[in-house]
């Protein structure tokens, strides 16, 4: 301290800066209580409840398990968490794959990066059920672009929206296309912290570009990857307006995932007490992850980059 | 490792990633009955039809103000409460904080389906159901998380001795988060701002659970539920995705490198 007066850090100056971090925090957190803390534990209880709102007269009898073990035994909740599933490894890969090799070019190969940046980011900032809704006028049959295009080049395109495998190709399509960019951006800002001094001695050493690419980029990138993937992965697993926008799960449920069952058993067949259980069971599940990829990152990867 | 080739991949990615909007934009100037024509990448015939029949017919006004007012509310309560939270959990010390930030990241990767049965109840308990504030308090589950993480993250990269400066002027700590911390943090909010708005505005499951009708819908809602009286009217649903899509591009002209910086610095969701 270079000031004459007494030292500020006394008992009772600190004491009085805790109250007021508790004071300042509060509405936040009552906020967040009430909107995310007790709602969740309210979906828990529901679960154990039969409600169906389009027979009050049932009211709403404590049912304990009973909504779990039907559940378990509903081929449709299977299905739909298969293709949740399934969705979430083809797009994670495709996504990381595509976001590095784009990472590479803007940090490579672009003069002009404030306009790539402007044009990269779009597709990440739309709503994202315009972007499905572009992405399924490319498709459309018979003579969306994609189509017209495809079948002028002499193959026979599906009548993608109404074939259970075909209708997966635009899903997948638009959603890389979606969320490809923010991978970008994270692999980029981690790319330009890698130390150039690396690749000028790798340089010196002679090694080609592909193996500096194998034994500096990828390892040093290491970091911005897990981060990529984690945040791709909790996204995907809760894909809901792609799908609605595109196909509604269609045809049939070929392509419905689970939060898009989820939101009919409750919005549309008013089933509550069902539809809270399967909830508890996704809430369950993203945590689950989210919990196990903390503690592999070691909380670190989350704290300290905006440090 | 610069090579010619490079720029060439670059040019060739951006060219791609434009091409459906590019697509899209001309159709929404493209007559309904030529839509669906060979493809030629130069538009021949354009009109203005869609975007008549989109705010004469259809009254796309009215899902645009509740987006903005909806999204600007969000944004404005979150904002302002994420701020001064933010400023404890960064720059003050006191028991608990640590706890406190693993909550919000925790909240943060809530999956939103899995509240939507209790706020549904609880909003229709409340009456809240098909009602601005009915849209900006679920959206809070999303947007207080958002601006406290980013805004810790803004308020501890500015001089540990601001605080020190204050207090030797004889300012309270109320009055050097006022009158120094947040004009200082200017850059920090208005990013945090534009995230949070951008979020709102591109919102779906909860507009979809929680209004009831087109005169509560939002945009993203609105755009999904057009029906014509036979066919899907394609003309219409782009000229109403272009004009979701304009604010957005502005906003990202303007502010792409304020953007990038606040996904890549703090931990936020794509």
């Amino acid at each position: 301290m270079k000031n004459l007066r007494p030292s500020p850090v006394t008992e009772s100056w600190r004491r009085g800066e805790a109250r007021l971090g508790w004071a300042l925090t509060l509405p936040a957190f009552g906020v967040i209580g009430l909107v995310a803390l007790f709602p969740i534990l309210w979906t828990f209880w529901e679960s154990l409840h039969l409600h169906d709102l389009r027979m009050p007269w049932l009211g709403r009898p404590f049912v304990g398990g009973a909504n779990y073990v039907e559940a378990l035994a509903d081929p449709r909740f299977w299905s739909a968490l298969a293709h949740t599933a399934t969705f979430v490894a083809v797009t994670v890969t495709l996504e990381l794959v595509a976001g590095l090799v784009l990472a590479l070019a803007l940090d490579r190969g672009s003069r002009a990066r404030g306009v790539v940046r402007t044009a990269i980011l779009l597709p990440w900032a739309i709503p994202t059920v315009v972007a499905a809704l572009v992405w399924r006028f490319l498709f459309e049959s018979p003579a969306g672009v994609a189509t017209a295009v495809l079948a002028r080049l002499g193959a026979s395109p599906p009548t993608w929206f109404a074939d259970a495998l075909a209708a997966w190709v635009p899903l997948v399509l638009a959603d890389m296309w979606k969320t490809t960019p923010f991978v970008a951006l994270l692999l980029l800002a981690g790319l330009q912290n890698i130390d150039r001094t690396l690749y000028e001695a790798a340089d010196v050493d002679g090694a080609g570009p592909w193996r500096q690419f194998i034994e500096i980029t990828v390892p040093m990138l290491g970091p911005a990857l897990l981060v990529a993937f984690l945040f791709r992965t909790l996204d995907a697993f809760r894909v809901f307006d792609v799908v609605y926008v595109m196909t509604g799960g269609g045809p049939g449920t070929a392509t419905e995932p689970i939060a898009l069952y989820t939101f009919s058993t409750l919005l549309q067949n008013l089933r509550f007490g069902y539809g809270s259980a399967l909830s508890v069971i996704i809430f369950v599940m993203a945590f689950a992850f989210a919990l196990a990829s903390i503690r592999v990152c070691g909380g670190n990867a989350f704290q300290d980059r905006s440090a | 490792m610069r090579s010619r080739g490079w720029p060439l991949v670059t040019g060739l990615l951006v060219a791609a990633i434009l091409f459906p909007l590019y697509w899209a934009v001309v159709a929404s100037f493209t007559p309904e009955s030529r839509l669906f024509a060979a493809p030629s990448l130069v538009p021949r015939a354009l009109v203005l039809d869609h975007y008549r029949a989109l705010f004469g017919g259809r009254d796309f006004w009215t899902p645009i103000r509740n987006s903005l007012i909806v999204a600007g509310a969000t944004t404005a309560v979150s904002v302002f409460l994420g701020a001064v939270c933010a400023y404890a959990l960064a720059r003050l010390r006191f028991r608990g904080r640590a706890p406190m930030l693993a909550f919000v990241l925790a909240v943060s990767m809530f999956p939103q389906i899995s509240i939507v049965s209790p706020l549904y109840l609880l909003l229709r308990e409340l009456r809240l159901l098909n009602t601005y504030a009915g849209l900006v308090l679920p959206y809070l589950t999303f947007a207080m998380p958002l601006t406290i993480w980013l805004l810790v993250g803004f308020f501890r990269q500015l001089p540990p001795d601001l605080e020190e400066a204050g207090q030797m002027d004889g300012a309270g700590r109320l009055r050097t988060l006022w009158e120094i911390i947040l004009p200082l943090s200017g850059p920090g909010l208005a990013t945090t701002a534009i995230l949070t708005f951008l979020y709102s505005w591109n919102e779906f499951l909860f507009a979809l659970s929680f209004t009831l009708g087109p005169e509560r819908y939002t945009v993203p809602v609105a755009i999904t539920l057009f029906r014509g009286q036979y066919q899907v009217p394609w003309g219409q649903i782009l000229a109403a995705a272009v004009v979701a899509t304009v604010p957005v591009a502005a906003i990202v002209l303007v502010a792409q490198r304020r953007i990038t910086a606040g996904l890549t610095s703090g931990a936020v969701k794509g």
